[in-house]
């Protein structure tokens, strides 16, 4: 799982049937710095996360699948929680 | 899932079984503000996807799952035609 920020969203009319009724998220997967680590990407959406939030990310298609409920889908990343905050143990990094 | 562009197809006669009748396009990665990103690959289409067009596609063994319960040899699938892409900052991109 990935720490990412929800920078936005998409609207698709035409779309596999197993996404309808979920929000698609567009998220900026980020490094413990928060800097941008790599593209953003296309998540559905399993917690009603909404854009500016900070967000857990799984990019592994089972539990993508498993959150939003909708098994042997074409879900390959989803949003499966709001992070309150994060913390890093200082001397044993 | 990676939002991109389909900018052209791929014809083979010759392929798997469990692909005949399936369009492989070949898509190409765009960031946020539409500007390509990265190269292009060879998708699936599941959706009725043309040329031009902005799409998503899905990655993995779940790029098989539209065309079940035939189990279709593919890494990867357009599963959704963008309308609009709403990213604050970034400007909106059809």
């Amino acid at each position: 799982m990935l720490i990412g920020r929800i920078i936005g969203d998409v609207v698709a009319t035409r779309k596999a049937p197993s996404h309808e009724g979920r929000k698609i998220l567009v998220v900026q997967p980020l490094n413990l710095d928060g800097s941008d680590r790599g593209e953003a990407v296309l998540a559905l959406d399993g917690v009603g996360a909404g854009v500016g939030e900070r967000v857990l990310l799984t990019t592994e298609g089972f539990s993508a699948m498993t959150c939003v409920d909708r098994p042997n889908s074409p879900i390959d990343s989803a949003v499966i929680g709001i992070i309150d905050h994060v913390e890093l143990v200082e001397g044993v990094r | 899932m990676i939002v991109g562009r389909v900018i052209g197809k791929v014809v083979a006669t010759m392929k798997n079984a469990s692909l005949e009748g399936q369009r492989l396009l070949i898509v190409q990665p765009v960031d946020r503000h539409g500007r390509d990103k990265g190269k292009a690959i060879v998708a699936l289409d599941s959706v009725g996807a043309g040329a031009g067009e902005t799409v998503y596609w899905c990655r993995g063994k779940e790029a098989s799952f539209p065309f079940l319960p035939i189990e279709v040899p593919t890494e990867a699938t357009i599963v959704g035609i963008v309308d609009t892409l709403n990213i604050p900052g970034a400007g909106s991109k059809k």
